[in-house]
């Protein structure tokens, strides 16, 4: 059925309100208990579907029909919830419940005591670690938090764009079919203040605005999903959980900037999404949001989905324009940028996928209450993929200005096993370390960029007192020397230099002066390579470099790894407290262990691999040690 | 060699899918994915088929599959075993995660098991972090692998009964 | 629009669109370059910005520019020779070594490579960072070319050439990373895939990543063999160009003094094969008039270039028949040295080595080729050698070139005239046989012999010219890519050419891939060309049919011209070859 003007959907949406009404979707809902009937969203985001989230859903459906509530209680599979960490998330509307850590096994006790008894399960409600509080809604990981790309991931199902619909989607398109002219549309999302989510920053009305100058017969729009971050899925939780919010801010760039055709860019590692998309696409051109005569108007635009083939390069706009046509993705030099010359020679608006979630919203809205949020010059929120030695891992989006430490010690809620955090790496290779001295500097472009890091795409992993920063460096410096597209001589010869200092660092080899030389090649990379993988790639050196120099010489002149990571600087060492068992001397690889029954055994530095076996064999506690 | 992945078995699979496309030299990686699924890899051949059918030199079709890790030119195993090497799996501990398959394989990432039955790779976030380290067997997602015994519990549910 | 800016505080105004290196070359400043070559008349355009070796600090800019690929922009503050621009260039060569054999002394680019000649511009002299180095095979499969990708560093100069200008598709950028590399297809050897061996790529290769495959030492084996009489011959391009070699202009005409240098290394008989193309005019143009006359297919294509031979035989093998079944002019040199020559002087033909001299990497393939011998152990040609190759030889016999007196190609294949000469540049052969063909169809005295429309630098030339009554459309092309596009419209029957010139080398043999390296300049192809029709000016005769020697070889030995003596010694047929 298609749409064929404003009324029609309205009309639909009117219709549709119901799917949703018992939720809390946004502020757009308030849940209403409509007679008895609940909702029970599973959550079918990545971590959660990884650890069985879909076989959950399955048994809390065989249970409710069992027990004949099916009518009564429906289930959903929205996208992630956020709070990563603690799932399987399962979350109960209206009750406003959310279980954490459920598996299949829970579901009975759930149906039992939740729906029939109609009392919470205490066990599977959240606890906090520090004061053994139980929560049932309201978890302190939500305070602070602030949803705008992600206001309806988790909340709605991605899989019926009616949902989408009740949620207020397509209201912003129609806004900018009917009630708005492109410059209108330009004005706005100039006002409102967004900066690209991509990485670099760039003011995304500016950007429509010079696509839109560009003379040509066509132009296109590109949505960049992909993704490459290793560590980072904000952009994977907003295709898997809220499809439809992108693909409606693309028809709206299509139409701003006069473009007929749009491609989303998508990595073939997220088969999910590429899923979700793909039925996003169907349902939009069956009720005419895509296609010919949107909503009954003269705009024409369609969308197809273009896969990525495992390349990080390929973020990089000329690169993944260079993808979409079919070669091998190597960047080429701007100017002239996309919007002058892009795919296929024409003007071409390459914009993120969180960038793109927000713009719905801020015509809806209007620019003044984005602009109201964040700092003075990064608007509205960010969201952030937070992830490693912290307790909370998950997907967090918070107003741009939020301070490191209030997303990792109150959001995150602190450091594992309450050990010492040592710093937070952000902006993913490219990026940088920010220690613990800048935790309180808050998170926007600008301050990141200060203090030697980047907000890139919004990985954030937080690091702790066992993790060796030369270490964190070689992983990068690997990584961009794997990813270097291998056209430009400062990056396919520059980071493989850098990566085997790093490594006769990480090995005892390096000397003070390899540290020189490769502080000077990190500055030569910065300023000669052709795009910016390459001019980017140092900065995991040079920021550790700058904060962590001490642990760089310690490597170099004491020969240890202070954080007890680098395998070559570790000495294990037998202590009189050896009981003589000669259990390490059977696990020992090198049969380097040497000693009779019941006496004091020792080993021979000299061929020991320091693999840590004899270690972990040993029973007595302090027989052997490791420094 | 008489492999089951034929280069010439699923030609005219291929042959209609890119008839059936609009745009074909465009769609090169479109059409790369889709051979890769149906002969489960890229051998030499099929690059050229595909050449000779976009009339494209086959030295660009090669340049593309090289460029990407996706493609891959030998066959895989019967079943593929990914580690994620992302950051936020790398500081939980996913090189020890790769040192213990690569010793309970007795391979290295990258290569195939005599047997053809696993093949070892690595790739970078599959968006599971919480779950960190993570391995992926088929597309199936393992989390928090920090022991060799549930590594080898994981494995063995894709070995043969025997 | 004019743009105006600053360079090194040097005001100045350049049109719109105008690269930084371009604007500073008007102010007299050089900037390095490795990766980019622009030769506008050839349309061939290498802007990868690759190397990095040519960045500039730009006012304003957080990073250094790659001059050769930004353009200008109104009020551009740029300084090409800051510490900064100059200490990154150093790094970017450093780097480049720091992944490249250090083996200058034994380098066949040596002297012509542009990556030494930066080292030492630039005044490295220590490599701060090094590391593991590429490790590849090098491919000597091929009678013509040799590839060390060692060597290589992704300028992919090459890969433009062979892909973009050439149309062969022979090379891509492989792999990712530090292990990126050109390679061909599969990393097959060279003699396996489509490559036409024109030795383009190797012409514009700053390295010595790509070399002719050197057969010096051959022709000094067979000098100094007793037993073998050695006849060498040389293209015409030959000696307009080998000059340059020997630091003498570009352009100058160093006939004499090749044929003395010649006689000096010690060849018994130094024939021109120019007297072979003046018999390639009579063979080619009793071909067409038979074709016209039998209602044989046209258009008729020149067979003359085996790059180009072995272009269609890969590309178009639905045409073979097409093409003039005449050999290469120095193939039919070749065939009567050892059959004509050899009866006059009552040797046997096993004990003459043909060398030729050419322009061109091909016709060392050609002569490599079965189907161009008699019988299995001789071949029409044992070896060719380079313009590049002949120097060396002389520089290695010690010998002052600059200094010799001019000398005479021997006789009676020495004998050529001003047609013949304008076969080193294209549209020469077409031209030198409508001056045949119009005096032979009308009977009458050409008076004008210079064709102009058929000279220049255009990829493709048309012109229509009545002989006899009769409308000829002739084309005349060079470079592959414009061949391709000529051949599709034959292939779609969209043509209505009656002859066709094809050249594989943009320029024709002036920019074979054995000529001197011109390093970019296209000054040099010019000034090749132009002296090309200088030499035909001086001629005497200018007209392949009034040569005396092709007439009394036709009367002693050939019999008619296209009849049967000559079929079986003078023309060949062709082979369908896999795309690769
Ligand atoms: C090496 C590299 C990788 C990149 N990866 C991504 C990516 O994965 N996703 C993305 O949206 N942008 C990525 N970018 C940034 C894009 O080039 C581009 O700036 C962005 O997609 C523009 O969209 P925005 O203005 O909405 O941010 C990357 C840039 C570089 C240099
Ligand atoms: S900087 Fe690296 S990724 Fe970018 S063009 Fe150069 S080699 Fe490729
Ligand atoms: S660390 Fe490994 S090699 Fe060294 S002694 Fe222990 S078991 Fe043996
Ligand atoms: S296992 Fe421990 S206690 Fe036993 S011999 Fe080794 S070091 Fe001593
Ligand atoms: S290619 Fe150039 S730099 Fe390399 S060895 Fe040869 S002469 Fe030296
Ligand atoms: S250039 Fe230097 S290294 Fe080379 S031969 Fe001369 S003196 Fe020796
Ligand atoms: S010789 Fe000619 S055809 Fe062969 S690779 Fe070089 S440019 Fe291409
Ligand atoms: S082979 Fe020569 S021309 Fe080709 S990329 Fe390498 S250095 Fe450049
Ligand atoms: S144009 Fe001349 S130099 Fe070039 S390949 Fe042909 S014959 Fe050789
Ligand atoms: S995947 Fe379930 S909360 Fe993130
Ligand atoms: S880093 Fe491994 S799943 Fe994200
Ligand atoms: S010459 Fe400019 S980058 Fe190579």
């Amino acid at each position: 059925m298609k749409l064929k003007n404003t009324e029609d959907l309205n009309a639909l949406k009117a219709q549709s309100l119901k799917l949703i009404e018992t939720r809390r979707v946004a502020d757009t809902v308030t849940s209403k208990n409509t007679q008895g009937l609940k909702h029970v969203m599973v959550c079918g985001g990545p971590g959660c579907h990884s650890s069985g989230s879909p076989g959950i859903a399955e048994r809390l459906e065989e249970e409710l029909n069992q027990r004949g509530l099916s009518e009564q209680i429906k289930v959903f599979q929205p996208g992630c919830f956020g709070f990563c960490e603690k799932g399987p998330m399962i979350e109960i509307h209206p009750d406003n419940v959310t279980y954490c850590e459920v598996s299949a096994d829970d579901v009975a006790t759930i149906v039992e005591e939740h729906f029939i008894q109609g009392k919470q399960v205490e066990h599977l409600l959240y606890m906090d670690p520090n004061t053994k509080e139980r929560f049932a809604s309201n978890i302190p990981f939500y305070d602070g938090q602030l949803r705008i790309a992600l206001r309806n991931v988790g909340h709605i199902a991605p899989e019926n764009i009616f949902e989408y619909i009740a949620a207020d989607g397509y209201q912003a398109l129609s806004q900018v079919l009917f009630n708005m002219t492109p410059l209108d549309v330009i004005d706005v999302l100039k006002d409102s203040g967004l900066r690209g989510r991509g990485g670099a920053g760039f003011p995304t009305g500016v950007k429509w605005e010079f696509t839109r100058k560009s003379q040509a017969d066509q132009r296109y729009i590109i949505c960049n999903a992909d993704e490459g971050d290793p560590g980072a899925f904000m952009d994977r939780s907003v295709l898997e959980g809220d499809p439809h919010s992108v693909l409606e801010a693309m028809i709206i760039a299509g139409s701003t900037i006069g473009a007929s055709e749009g491609f989303i860019y998508v990595r073939a590692e997220y088969p999910a999404a590429i899923h979700r998309l793909k039925i996003a696409i169907a349902q939009a051109r069956e009720y005419g949001l895509l296609g010919k005569s949107i909503l009954g108007s003269d705009f024409s635009f369609d969308i197809e989905l273009k896969y990525g083939a495992g390349a990080f390069v390929c973020g990089e706009e000329t690169a993944l324009i260079h993808s979409i046509e079919g070669a091998r993705g190597e960047p080429t030099v701007k100017p002239p940028f996309p919007a002058q010359k892009g795919l296929w020679g024409k003007p071409t608006c390459v914009n993120n996928v969180e960038t793109l979630a927000n713009i719905p919203a801020i015509i809806l809205k209007g620019a003044d209450w984005f602009a109201s949020i964040g700092t003075e010059k990064s608007k509205g929120t960010k969201v952030f993929a937070l992830a490693g030695k912290v307790n909370n891992v998950g997907l967090v989006e918070v107003p741009m200005g939020t301070t490191l430490r209030q997303i990792i010690f109150n959001i995150g809620g602190g450091i594992k096993q309450h050990k010492t955090f040592k710093a937070a790496q952000t902006g993913g290779p490219s990026g940088g370390c920010i220690p613990t001295k800048y935790l309180d500097s808050p998170i926007d472009y600008e301050s990141l960029a200060a203090i030697g890091s980047m907000m890139g795409s919004g990985g954030l992993i937080v690091l702790d007192e066992d993790d060796c920063m030369v270490n964190i460096a070689k992983y990068f410096l690997e990584f961009t020397m794997d990813e270097s597209c291998g056209r430009c001589t400062a990056c396919r010869v520059g980071t493989k230099r850098l990566y085997e200092i790093l490594t006769k660092i990480t090995e005892g080899k390096g000397t003070l002066e390899d540290l020189e030389n490769m502080e000077k090649l990190c500055h030569i990379i910065k300023d000669t390579a052709l795009c910016g993988l390459g001019q980017s790639a140092p900065n995991p050196i040079l920021s550790t470099l700058k904060y962590f120099r001490d642990e760089y010489v310690a490597h170099i002149v004491d020969k240890t790894c202070p954080a007890g990571v680098c395998q070559s600087l570790l000495k294990y060492e037998i202590t009189d407290k050896c009981v003589g068992c000669t259990l390490c001397v059977k696990k020992c690889p090198m049969s380097c262990i040497s000693g009779s029954t019941k006496k004091r055994h020792v080993i021979d530095q000299e061929r020991c691999l320091k693999c840590g076996a004899c270690m972990e064999q040993c029973r007595v506690i302090g027989a052997i040690i490791r420094h | 060699m008489c492999d089951s992945a034929s280069p010439n078995k699923f030609a005219q699979k291929l042959d209609d899918y890119i008839d059936s496309l609009t745009y074909k030299k465009e769609n090169l990686i479109g059409i790369l994915h889709y051979a890769q699924e149906i002969y489960g890899y890229l051998p030499d051949n099929v690059q050229w088929h595909i050449a000779q059918k976009l009339d494209i030199p086959s030295a660009t079709v090669y340049g593309v599959v090289s460029f990407y890790s996706f493609f891959t030119m030998v066959p895989r195993g019967e079943h593929v075993v990914n580690i994620c090497t992302g950051t936020a799996c790398f500081v939980r501990g996913a090189e020890k995660l790769k040192d213990e398959l690569e010793n309970q394989l007795k391979i290295k990432a990258g290569e195939t098991t005599p047997d053809n039955l696993f093949t070892l790779e690595t790739l970078r976030c599959v968006g599971a972090c919480g779950l960190a380290p993570v391995m992926i067997v088929d597309g199936k997602v393992h989390g928090r692998m920090h022991e060799a015994q549930a590594i080898n519990e994981v494995l063995a549910k894709y070995r043969p009964e025997s | 629009m004019d743009i105006q800016l600053t360079i090194n505080d040097i005001p100045l105004t350049v049109p719109e669109g105008t690269s930084i290196l371009d604007a500073a070359r008007t102010v007299n400043i050089d900037i390095p370059t490795l990766c980019h070559l622009k030769l506008n008349e050839m349309h061939y355009n290498n802007n990868i910005a690759s190397c990095r070796v040519c960045v500039v600090e730009v006012e304003g800019r957080r990073n250094l520019a790659s001059s050769c690929s930004t353009p200008v922009a109104s009020g551009m503050v740029v300084k090409t020779d800051s510490l900064r621009a100059i200490q990154a260039r150093r790094a970017m060569v450093e780097l480049l070594l720091s992944d490249h054999p250090k083996s200058c002394l034994t380098c066949a680019k040596n002297m012509d490579c542009d990556l030494r000649a930066l080292a030492a511009e630039l005044g490295v002299r220590a490599i701060s960072y090094e590391g593991a180095e590429s490790e590849f095979e090098i491919d000597q499969s091929s009678s013509s070319i040799v590839r060390d990708p060692n060597k290589c560093i992704r300028c992919r100069r090459c890969e433009t050439m062979c892909n973009e200008v050439q149309t062969v598709g022979v090379y891509s950028a492989v792999g990712r990373g530090f292990e990126t590399v050109v390679k061909t297809a599969f990393n097959l050897p060279l003699n396996q895939t489509a490559c036409t061996f024109c030795g383009q790529c190797l012409a514009v290769c700053p390295t010595g990543a790509l070399t002719e495959l050197d057969q010096v030492d051959k022709v000094w084996k067979a000098l100094n063999d007793p037993n073998q009489f050695v006849v060498v011959q040389t293209a015409p391009a030959v000696r307009v160009a080998l000059g340059e070699e020997f630091d003498l202009e570009p352009g100058t005409i160093v006939t004499g003094k090749m044929v003395a240098a010649l006689r000096r290394l010690g060849f018994d008989r130094v024939f021109d094969t120019d007297f072979a193309a003046d018999l390639t005019i009579m063979e080619e143009a009793t071909e067409l008039v038979h074709r016209i006359k039998h209602g044989g297919r046209l258009p008729l294509l020149t067979s003359c270039c085996p790059a180009w031979v072995k272009f269609f035989e890969h590309q178009f093998p639905d045409l073979l028949d097409i093409p003039s079944t005449c050999k290469s002019p120095h193939e039919m040199l070749g065939v009567l040295t050892k059959s004509y020559y050899a009866k006059t002087l009552g040797i046997d033909p096993k004990t003459i080595t043909v060398v030729s001299v050419m322009p061109c990497v091909a016709k060392k393939y050609e002569a490599a080729r079965p189907e161009l011998a008699q019988g299995a152990e001789t071949a029409d040609v044992d070896i060719v050698i380079t313009t590049r190759e002949l120097a060396r030889m002389i520089r290695e016999a010690s010998i002052h070139f600059d200094h010799l007196k001019d000398q005479e190609f021997d006789h009676p294949l020495g004998e050529s005239t001003g047609a013949a000469v304008i076969f080193g540049a294209t549209g020469g052969v077409l031209e030198a046989a409508l001056r045949t063909a119009y005096e032979v169809l009308t009977g009458e005295t050409l008076e004008k012999v210079e064709f102009e429309a058929l000279r220049g630098m255009d990829g493709i030339k048309e012109a229509v010219i009545p002989i006899a009554g009769r409308d000829y459309r002739i084309a005349v092309i060079h470079g592959l890519g414009n061949a391709r596009t000529v051949l599709e419209k034959i292939q779609a029957g969209e043509s209505n050419y009656d002859v066709i010139e094809i050249m594989a080398c943009p320029g024709g043999c002036i920019g074979g891939g054995g000529q001197p390296y011109h390093h970019g300049n296209m000054e040099i192809l010019k000034a090749r060309a132009s002296a090309i029709y200088r030499e035909d000016r001086a001629k005497p005769l200018r007209k392949s049919h009034e040569n005396l020697a092709i007439i009394g070889l036709y009367k002693d030995f050939l019999g008619e011209p296209y009849g049967k003596k000559a079929h079986q010694l003078l023309h060949t047929s062709y082979t369908a070859r896999k795309k690769i």
